[in-house]
């Protein structure tokens, strides 16, 4: 069982899925770092901040100032040299390295599908996908080979396969399949969109939208992966997407979601793919017309499957630590993020911060904007780590001023999924007492609401 | 071969559909005829805001401030204690008058500065004497907005001296008098000006552009006028005219901080009128009228249809009203300020209370981001 299993994960098949896989992502990637770069982003999100909401662990992850426009540069040079496969093994390193790192310095800006950029990127790391159709493998007569491991194409299906699901998984809940939340808040205010904006407003529409999104979700890898209903399912890939990127701002992502969803076709499909491009390029692909096989041996060859193992048992796993956790996930949103848990909720909260002298009794309230960009304050008032993570650095800021036996508390409110709001943080709680870590938040208020489900 | 088509018709009309959809083809043509069951028709309300609120508001405060700069020339060719006093009541008048204006900085408002250029206050005593001295008063000087509008006004009328016999005196000194009665009427003039440039503008064209954004984008005009009113409550209208004052944000009360400082029994008419203001605004009731139009708070009523939730507008509305009825039962802020009084803080509390409800549950019910924030989504 095992050695046929082993088996058909090493057996050498087409290499052109996976080096299309590879262009289009760098192309993708490019166009990403370009797009953010114009869009005024580097400035308004990392260099105009005066403080930055850092991740658990990597608190020592913050823009360097104006070598940060480097490290975007860094990051778009290694997504064309990817693209192209220039020296594919060093850029895909230093675009996972910089580009996590971009991420990592303010989790205001955390999207799952920058962490679903990151995941790639350091799979990739470990797929020999410079072997065919690379200027690597062009210049470098030994590294060419027309046949890879049939692994290193499977490990993308199961990662997109994942994300899919994952993220259907997380719509199995009474907001979304019973409430038809927050899609019900959601598409109303889409009134205005050509053709389909005067149906936003019907309440069927909103749970027609729910219930099809969740079983697009849990479907689509399967769909895709069964090779007679892939070409239906790639349809439903491009219409699914192109619908969430005219409903809703979210970026390259489904750009990114439609072309890497080709690497379930078959070789051949790349294969024109190739030839497309090749004929554009004026390159001769016979130079890379042979039949070796591609077939990762010895120490390095075991690291690698070791590494990949692990990270994909991470990948099955990582999603369900929230179970660890007491209370309604999607208010304490302890073990929420890296999940693919996808516009999920509509929240959003209130945040006032109170800073006492416990000494003197002598208060004051702050004002976030003095310390936090509109996007930051509202990213900050609904979610714990955030509010305990500025309520140190406000004890630190106004310590610094001279004030002494700072106490902190934050009277807040939050709305969940069209509920009413209700106080979020435990008032009575002094912050500077309570430390960041993976133990559940005991200042968090309870929830007034059930919502069940996965 | 042939199948390939439909691919390729699927996927034209998908891009299709996307180009479609960028704000630039936001041409306001839309249409409520559809079978729709959230059926809120933004452009209605915007008509209201422009048509029965703002630009009401706007030609009100125009007329009545014609008896200031009338009042004011009667004081400066003749300085008495009666002009004095008329001048002053057309000056609270209009003053009044202009809390139904300030929350609705936007377009031509919002390019002009308007609110900063008429209100901004404390005013600076220090820098108005050395300005009537030299004679040169920079009056489009971001630096010199603390010099006059109302709060200058307000200095002017009631602080410049005691007693209404001294305010007089000073008016009527053979060196000085004329230079305060010249700067006075700068300040007067600069008020009527920079409002009639805003109002003008709103009636030659601006409020069409802005009733016909009525898209859902954030730059749309439903999105940008709610964040700018909430922006008002929260910083113009709490902190400024009760929050600061009290020290909220300090720990230190500073009642120098008041609107009207000069004349302290008038903070709280400015912010009652200034409350009634919001409130009418909020519940889309037509200016000095009682009839409504569309409004938040009709919006909210279409939602809760559809989303079965409780009642938010009228949460609004009775937590508005507490509001009301704290500052009511208060005295003068100043020496309620002064004296410590715990029902000053008591009533800031009720006015903070409405923040949340309209930052967090209006905005989030009626899907309007806070503030634009341009960033992607997922």
């Amino acid at each position: 069982m095992i050695g046929q299993l082993q088996k058909k994960l090493i057996q050498p098949v087409e290499a052109a899925p996976l080096a299309v896989f590879r262009i289009f992502f760098g192309v993708m990637m490019f166009l990403s770092i370009l797009r953010f770069w114009a869009n005024g982003w580097i400035e308004k999100l990392y260099l105009e901040p005066n403080f930055h909401f850092t991740y658990y662990g990597f608190e020592w992850v913050k823009p360097l100032g104006n070598f940060t426009y480097v490290l975007f540069i860094v990051c778009a040079i290694t997504a064309v040299m990817v693209a192209a496969g220039i020296k594919y093994r060093l850029a895909i390193t230093l675009f996972f390295l910089s580009f996590t790192y971009i991420e990592l310095m303010d989790k205001t800006t955390y999207l799952n599908h920058y962490y679903f950029i990151s995941v790639l990127a350091f799979v990739m790391l470990f797929l020999p996908a410079e072997r065919y159709f690379s200027w690597d493998a062009y210049k470098n007569e030994k590294l060419r080979a027309k046949f890879i491991p049939a692994w290193s194409i499977l490990v993308l299906k199961l990662l997109l396969g994942i994300v899919y699901f994952y993220a259907g998984l997380a719509k199995l809940n009474s907001d979304w399949l019973v409430k038809a939340m927050p899609l019900k808040i959601w598409l109303p205010s889409k009134f205005d969109v050509p053709f389909i904006g005067d149906f936003m407003g019907l309440e069927w529409v909103h749970y027609a939208f729910s219930y099809t999104g969740a079983l697009y979700d849990l479907a689509i890898p399967f769909l895709l992966f069964y090779k007679p209903t892939r070409k239906f399912a790639f349809i439903m890939v491009v219409i699914f997407h192109v619908l969430t990127r005219v409903l809703f701002p979210i970026g390259m992502f489904p750009y990114i979601m439609i072309v890497s969803a080709l690497v379930f076709f078959d070789a051949s499909f790349h294969q024109k793919i190739i030839e497309w491009i090749a004929k554009r390029l004026k390159v001769s692909m016979a130079l890379f017309q042979n039949t070796s096989a591609y077939q990762p041996k010895g120490i390095k060859a075991k690291f690698a499957t070791g590494v990949l193992v692990i990270f994909m048992a991470f990948q099955l796993i990582f999603p369900w630590r929230y179970l660890l956790y007491p209370g309604e996930l999607f208010w304490t949103e302890e073990g929420y993020r890296f999940s693919w848990r996808v516009m999920l909720m509509e929240k959003s909260g209130y945040a006032q911060f109170k800073v006492v002298d416990t000494k003197t009794g002598k208060q004051f309230y702050v004002d976030n904007s003095d310390f936090l960009t509109t996007f930051q304050e509202k990213q900050m008032s609904f979610q714990p780590d955030f509010i305990l993570e500025y309520a140190h650095y406000l004890k630190q800021h106004f310590t610094a001023q001279g004030h002494k036996n700072i106490a902190i508390y934050v009277e807040s409110y939050v709305a969940l999924n069209g509920r009413l709001s209700q106080p979020y943080i435990n008032p009575k709680v002094d912050l500077t007492q309570e430390k960041e870590s993976f133990k559940p938040k005991n200042w968090i208020l309870p929830f007034k609401d059930e919502i069940t489900g996965i | 071969m042939k199948r390939k088509v439909w691919y390729v018709g699927v996927l034209l009309a998908s891009l299709f559909i996307l180009a479609c959809s960028s704000d630039a083809m936001d041409d306001g043509t839309q249409q409520d005829d559809g079978p729709v069951n959230v059926s809120f028709d933004r452009s209605a309300m915007l008509r209201n805001w422009a048509d029965n609120i703002i630009i009401p508001a706007y030609t009100n405060f125009n007329t009545n401030f014609n008896a200031v700069v009338a009042a004011n020339a009667a004081f400066k060719a003749d300085v008495s204690v009666n002009n004095l006093v008329t001048l002053r009541n057309a000056w609270l008048n209009s003053y009044q008058d202009w809390q139904s204006i300030s929350m609705f900085e936007i377009g031509p408002a919002e390019d002009n500065d308007l609110r900063l250029n008429i209100n901004t206050y404390p005013t600076d005593v220090q820098a108005i004497s050395e300005a009537i001295a030299n004679g040169t008063y920079g009056f489009d000087l971001p630096s010199n907005r603390d010099t006059k509008g109302f709060p200058a006004m307000d200095y002017l009328l009631n602080g410049i001296a005691a007693t209404d016999a001294e305010i007089i005196a000073v008016y009527q000194d053979t060196n000085s008098g004329q230079a305060h009665l010249d700067f006075l009427e700068a300040v007067v003039l600069d008020i009527q000006s920079r409002v009639s440039t805003v109002a003008t503008a709103w009636t030659s064209g601006y409020r069409d552009t802005f009733v016909a954004n009525d898209g859902a984008s954030a730059t749309a005009s439903t999105d940008r006028l709610v964040n700018d009113v909430i922006f008002y409550y929260e910083k113009f209208l709490r902190a400024g005219k009760v929050g600061i004052p009290i020290g909220k944000f300090t720990g230190t009360a500073a009642p120098n901080t008041l609107e009207a400082y000069y004349s302290p029994k008038n903070s709280k008419v400015l912010l009652l009128a200034s409350l009634d203001a919001f409130q009418d605004f909020f519940n889309g009731t037509h200016f000095q009228g009682s009839a409504k139009g569309e409004s938040l708070a009709s919006y909210l009523v279409a939602l809760n249809s559809v989303k079965n939730g409780e009642e938010l507008e009228n949460l609004i509305n009775a937590q508005l009203e507490n509001a009301r009825d704290s500052f009511e039962s208060l005295g003068v802020f100043k020496e309620e300020i002064e004296s410590s009084s715990a029902s000053i803080a008591d009533a800031y509390d009720q006015l903070q209370l409405v923040v949340p409800m309209l930052k967090v549950d209006m905005v989030s019910a009626m899907s309007i981001a806070v503030d634009f924030v341009d960033a992607d989504g997922d």
